[in-house]
């Protein structure tokens, strides 16, 4: 099943057996700022909302950005889906940087590259029935037979289990349930075989009761098509569920990085304690104590603190250090690295 | 606990049904609970279980389409339900009884300042002068965290987490018995989420208020609650002491619920609960959660009654109908 259609990859690039040792997606310093105009001209400063932003991803591996909201992810996940242009730096896919490519490529890298909308109702246009939503791709994406295309959406709606598939196709998003209503975005962002998914927030609109079945669906999606997923969200207690790794953000820059147990059970910048920290699990014991939580909230982007970023709210915050220089990624264990003095040397 | 304490609030087989274009929805039906003073409960569930229309019952914020309305709301031993809209307005509402309404941070009028809006109960309820209110204000700002020169600064000035305290703060001017707060951290990020439930842990060790918070987030819920209660297709399943509850839940709603629950700290894979719950328009005869039950046998075509299995606990479920437990 992995195998995209003829119709649907026409500009594939011949990548067998490199795509085991190449990554699929990278990011290279990745800078995405927007300017602020005063009055419509005149510059009145710069928003640094992705600031130096590098990794790789390969086919199949499943990773987490984790941050604050106006910590940068969105954006990010914007310049990934080539819908905001960097700055500086590049966002190589398969090897092609997405600033060389043309409207045709691009439109092939859309293909490659599912998207995963927050709010499942706010991404489904309320005037299309389901039919019509999931022919759309197919058809931008010359798809033109209707058999063929029917055919498609038979077999993702099967794939993400919205059965039975002739009951729901004919309704309307808002005759659908939240969790229904993600699952149709999924679907999707599965109709073209991309070979990437990218969530944003799949599950936090969404009832708890549903989550975890939104969450494995993702999952079991991602095994069986070998997907790439970058899955952004603000909360932890939700990511040891299917990434590999977790990218941490705290305004615009990424602080820690680790394999997800290691970040888990070992959290080494103290952005991440914090985050970890107020995470409430169900315990009667949480309304007896005080969660220890960093005050203030996270900074302007416009004119982000000197120095290391968070130490206005660090607990840890070393006297003439952390506010003049900007700490370097330390890898202070294997394979685990956070962007804070304490890991020097 | 033995002293004869009379409760706060008092609600009494309290429905509220909808007339709607396909028929009379059954948002809230026979509810009864009992709340005392400086006690949090938490209301539980999922989306459309009739948890909002809950509270809308208790302030009595109708929409038009009321179909039926009744049972009896005791605050303080005296019924409301009785007053008129009105007296109800004047006696109840924010005086007694206020609301943090869902996406609270959000409602705020962009075109007043943050002060005075904040104010405004006190100056409609206690008609006291704008500048003594501000003070109020600036007193009640500090109180949640906010900077009391931010009573001069208007909502798309603030940040998300302190437009949430703006409008608990609103809540708390008045020196209310009992606030209501409808979602109050689902729309913001976990340390921001976390700040808020310290500021109402104090304000719940400082002050003799008691607090309803209606959430389906059940980690931040056991943040503040002494009680729980969860409600299932517009009933209430089951009542609970929070420290029994977040440890061993009793019904088996509660458990799957309970089980739904990613959690940090521990290993286990959370469970999902498959199913829908049902349409309140047109209910089947029986216990409403038997079609997605698997502890399911012939009794649950029957209703069972929400009745007592301990001392504090409450369980409408065949399964404990004689006090013993499964």
């Amino acid at each position: 099943m992995t195998t995209a259609t003829p119709e649907t990859a026409p500009a594939r690039p011949a990548s067998g057996s490199a795509a085991q040792t190449e990554p699929l997606l990278s990011l290279r310093n990745l800078r995405t700022w927007f300017e602020l105009r005063r009055w419509g001209f005149g510059r009145a400063g710069t928003v640094r909302a992705v600031d130096d932003v590098s990794f790789d991803l390969h086919a199949g591996e499943a990773i987490a950005i984790v941050g604050e909201s106006g910590c940068g992810k969105s954006t990010l996940m914007k310049t990934i889906l080539g819908l905001h242009m960097p700055t500086e730096g590049s966002v190589i896919f398969e090897g092609r940087d997405l600033s060389t490519l043309d409207s045709k490529e691009m439109q092939w890298y859309r293909s490659q590259v599912g998207y995963v909308q927050q709010d499942p109702f706010g991404a489904l246009p309320p005037f299309m029935d389901i039919r019509r939503i999931l022919g759309e791709p197919l058809k931008i994406h010359g798809q033109m037979d209707e058999a063929g295309r029917q055919k498609r959406i038979y077999e993702v709606m099967e794939e993400v289990r919205l059965t039975p598939v002739d009951d729901i196709l004919p309704r309307f998003p808002h005759m659908l349930s939240g969790g229904q209503q993600q699952r149709v975005v999924i679907a999707r962002a599965m109709l073209l075989h991309p070979r990437m998914i990218v969530a944003d927030e799949p599950v936090s609109m969404l009832d708890m009761s549903v989550r975890v079945e939104i969450l494995r669906l993702l999952q079991g999606l991602q095994r069986s098509h070998n997907l790439a997923v970058v899955y952004i969200t603000h909360d932890l207690s939700t990511v040891r569920y299917f990434s590999e790794r977790i990218f941490v953000m705290y305004a615009g820059e990424i602080v820690e990085q680790a394999q997800m147990d290691d970040l888990l059970r070992n959290p080494l910048h103290p952005y991440t304690s914090a985050l970890l920290a107020a995470i409430a699990d169900p315990d009667p014991e949480n309304a007896r104590v005080f969660r220890d939580v960093p005050p203030g909230e996270p900074p302007s982007l416009v004119n982000p603190p000197s120095g290391c970023r968070f130490h206005p709210r660090c607990t840890h915050f070393i006297e003439d250090l952390c506010a003049l220089k900007t700490p370097l990624d330390f890898e202070p264990e294997p394979d685990h690295r956070a962007r804070c003095f304490l890991y020097q040397d | 606990m033995t002293q004869s304490q009379q409760p706060l609030l008092q609600i009494e087989d309290l429905r509220l049904y909808f007339r709607t274009q396909q028929g009379v929805l059954h948002a809230v039906d026979c509810v009864s609970l009992n709340l005392r003073r400086n006690e949090a409960m938490v209301i539980l569930g999922e989306s459309g279980c009739g948890k909002t229309s809950l509270t809308k019952a208790i302030l009595r914020m109708l929409p038009r389409n009321v179909h039926t309305y009744s049972g009896s709301v005791k605050l303080n031993g005296q019924d409301v339900m009785q007053l008129s809209d009105e007296e109800y307005r004047q006696q109840v509402r924010w005086i007694q009884i206020s609301l943090v309404p869902q996406a609270a941070m959000n409602s705020l009028n962009p075109v007043l300042k943050v002060g005075d809006q904040v104010a405004e109960p006190l100056l409609s309820h206690y008609g006291i002068r704008r500048s003594e209110a501000l003070e109020r204000v600036a007193v009640a700002f500090q109180n949640v965290g906010v900077p009391a020169d931010f009573i001069n600064r208007y909502a798309f000035e603030l940040s998300g987490g302190m437009r949430q305290r703006v409008a608990i703060a609103m809540a708390m001017v008045t020196d209310p018995d009992l606030i209501i707060l409808d979602e109050p951290t689902s729309a913001l990020d976990v340390l921001t989420q976390a700040n808020i439930m310290n500021v109402l842990k104090r304000v719940k060790q400082e002050t003799r208020t008691s607090f309803i918070l209606i959430t389906h987030d059940i980690g931040t819920s056991s943040e503040l609650a002494d009680r729980a209660a969860v409600m299932y297709a517009g009933q209430i399943v089951e009542l609970n002491d929070a420290e029994q509850f977040f440890v061993e839940p009793l019904h088996p709603y509660s458990q799957k619920l309970m089980a739904s629950v990613p959690k940090l700290r521990q290993v286990e894979e959370p469970d999902f609960i498959s199913g829908q719950p049902p349409s309140l328009l047109d209910l089947a005869p029986g216990c409403r959660f038997a079609p997605r039950c698997d502890h399911r046998f012939e009794l649950c075509e029957n209703d069972p009654e929400l009745t007592p299995a301990g001392r504090r606990q409450h369980v409408k479920c065949w399964l404990h109908q004689n006090g013993d437990t499964p």
